[in-house]
């Protein structure tokens, strides 16, 4: 590996670093949105999901348990959102904020708990083919890809396989009209509340993945309110992208590479205050729903649903 | 069961549920959960605990009318955090400069003026984006929310930065120049001003054709337009009137109690206090005891946890039960048949 290759590897990885725990994410709440549930409390989960991640890892030395404790976390605390407000018709934006709130002050709470006096940190994850490199003799410059953690490749095949799922099943076509036409579902008889209550589970799943990449490849370790609105974002782009896969992963690389560059430029001459970098994609999304307007959303979404009730019609 | 009985015992069952179940949590941590509530009470209420108590009220008071003009509307204004942020270190900033080259009254007066204004610019973003683009308000005032907090802390960092110490703060106020204490207490006037407030916002919505109008919207914008709502407009006036009572939160906050601001700091009033703002079912004046409640545990617990050997975040903890049981009786109740629901539709029946 040359010095040009170490640099390229050392910003690809900066760039996954801040991109894929905020496509994680938003695939997930792509998903929920699109099947009528708006979940503001995205920043819980993905804490609960590093944290459980990380503790996971440590004990183990697994990435790959560490992903799935991660998950089943994201999964456990976002099973909330389906209990209060899909199965019981809570207001969404409600129990986000309490989802919010327990995921950070739990999480925070069981840092201090397990690991405030030692503060470990975990090593470099393996890349994805590390033994097969002698062998492939692979060209050098694709040494730096190949020695991501293999995560970085399941986010993408994830991403595909989610946009196939909503744009080309069957199954995804009933989460879409579960978003926007509850009744219609309702009508042919399928089940708006199962429906709904898979895909917040299935959001919980990815962002629980989101928190714990966040955790165990990017950082190394776990802190308290270590995502500073990472989950808020994912929403924002979610809102962006409407439901577009595609969008979604380019408004993710864009975010992953300005971050990166920001912080490239902060070891030259030219530094870009921390804060500007961090609140620039927020100013961007509101600049372009200036521009492009609200024409978003499922009409059904964030509208409690159930069987013959009024609420199922959408309005 | 009386109404009056029903309705007591549902804003007090979440909150002794939630003390149960966070108890639960502190016997799995390994402490000791009746220790924890005496010294909370202890902490809270004695000594001069009880004038912190209703120090930490006067923000807190201002937050949750902040949030109740925008619920009531129906308007999901979740940018507070943001909001708050911005003024204090607006305010912060400014205050040792104008305290110190004009008469106090004026100043303040100046300082109060200059915290609404930033508060109502910051609202009126999501405002204007809902009433003239169709943007849904919830992901606007969430994303203002972080450009505000980014600008609170390039303002704290470079233009109001205190040159003489080394960490990123504003000037420290004089204490001389600070609010006044209210007559032989050690609790600032911010907390009169606060109950002034509620007193004044709970008639405004409750007895003048403003609040009737607030209320159409929050039931229905479109029988609000047809009965002669100018909706884009009262949108406009209610999150510009939410931002500013939050930001007259982080004035007096600022003036009264903490003198400076730093950088990156945030005491996260506004997600706390929101499930006590719907315990009160939004009443102005319904809110006073809820967020005593909240100001005397944060109070008494953010010792009372260190005395533990716990983290403070157990308070989030405990807030988010409280929203969740308060849910979850709410969601039964209005299935089970033990009376009407007591909550407007803000919090079942999902928004627009």
């Amino acid at each position: 590996m040359t010095i040009g290759d170490a640099a390229i590897a050392a910003f690809l990885v900066a760039v996954l670093s801040c991109m894929m725990p905020l496509l994680l994410a938003a695939i997930g709440e792509t998903v929920g949105e699109q099947s009528g549930v708006l979940n503001v409390g995205l920043e819980g989960v993905l804490l609960v999901g590093g944290c459980a991640a990380f503790a996971t890892t440590l004990a183990t030395g697994s990435f790959w348990l560490g992903f799935l404790s991660g998950a089943v976390a994201g999964m456990l605390l976002q099973s909330l959102m389906v209990l209060l407000a899909v199965r019981l018709g809570a207001n969404q934006i409600v129990v986000g904020i309490g989802m919010t709130l327990a995921g950070a002050g739990a999480s925070s709470m069981f840092y201090d708990w397990a690991f405030a006096s030692s503060r470990p940190r975990l090593g470099k994850p393996e890349g994805l083919l590390p033994s097969m490199f002698p062998i492939l003799d692979a060209p050098s410059a694709w040494v730096p890809i190949l020695s991501l953690h293999g995560m970085s490749y399941a986010t993408l095949v994830l991403a595909v396989l989610t946009s196939l799922w909503l744009h080309r099943t069957a199954p995804g076509l009933r989460l879409r009209v579960a978003g926007q036409k509850p009744a219609a579902l309702d009508s042919v008889g399928g089940s708006v509340v199962r429906t709904r209550s898979f895909a917040v589970l299935f959001g919980g799943v990815m962002a629980g993945l989101g928190g714990a990449y966040l955790a165990v490849i990017s950082a190394g370790t776990f802190t308290p309110g270590m995502t500073h609105g990472l989950g808020f974002l994912a929403i924002v782009a979610t809102m962006l992208a409407r439901g577009r896969m595609a969008l979604l992963v380019a408004v993710s690389l864009v975010y992953g590479l300005f971050v990166a560059t920001g912080t490239v430029l902060q070891l030259t001459s030219v530094s870009i205050p921390s804060d500007v970098i961090s609140m620039a994609p927020f100013v961007a999304v509101l600049i372009a729903l200036a521009v492009f307007g609200g024409r978003d959303s499922p009409s059904g979404r964030g509208l409690p649903s159930g069987r013959g009730s009024p609420s199922a019609s959408g309005h | 069961m009386s109404a009056a009985i029903d309705l007591l015992l549902r804003t007090i069952a979440p909150i002794l549920l939630a003390l149960v179940a966070g108890g639960a949590i502190l016997v799995a941590l390994g402490a000791d959960p009746f220790a924890f509530y005496a010294d909370v009470l202890r902490l809270g209420l004695e000594g001069s605990g009880w004038q912190q108590t209703l120090t930490a009220m006067a923000p807190l008071l201002l937050i949750a009318l902040g949030l109740i003009v925008a619920f009531r509307a129906q308007l999901w204004n979740l940018g507070y955090t943001g909001t708050y942020l911005l003024a204090a270190a607006v305010v912060a900033g400014v205050a040792p400069d104008l305290l110190a080259v004009m008469p106090f009254g004026l100043a303040l007066l100046l300082l109060l003026v200059i915290s609404i204004a930033s508060g109502a610019a910051v609202a009126i973003v999501p405002a204007w984006l809902k009433a003239t683009r169709g943007v849904n308000e919830v992901v606007t005032s969430l994303a203002m929310s972080f450009v505000a907090i980014g600008v609170a802390n390039l303002l704290v960092r470079g233009v109001f930065q205190d040159p003489t110490v080394s960490v990123p703060q504003t000037r420290v106020l004089d204490l001389g120049l600070m609010l006044p204490y209210l007559p032989s207490t050690r609790v600032h006037i911010g907390f009169a001003f606060a109950l002034a407030a509620v007193l004044i916002l709970h008639v405004v919505l409750t007895r003048t054709s403003f609040g009737l109008r607030i209320d159409m919207l929050g039931a229905s914008p479109r029988a609000a337009a047809h009965a002669g709502v100018d909706v884009r407009r009262l949108t406009f006036a209610v999150f510009a009137l939410s931002g500013a009572l939050v930001a007259l939160a982080a004035a007096v906050d600022m003036l009264g109690l903490w003198g400076y601001m730093r950088a990156d700091w945030n005491p996260g009033y506004g997600d706390k206090i929101l499930p006590f703002v719907f315990l009160a079912r939004l009443s102005p004046l319904g809110s006073i005891p809820l967020v005593g409640f909240y100001a005397l545990f944060a109070t008494g617990g953010t010792i009372a946890a260190q005395r533990a050997g716990i983290s403070v975040d157990i308070l989030s903890v405990y807030v988010a039960l409280v929203l969740f049981f308060m849910v979850l009786i709410e969601a039964l109740g209005s299935r089970l048949p033990f009376g009407r629901s007591y909550l407007r539709r803000g919090l079942i029946g999902g928004w627009r």
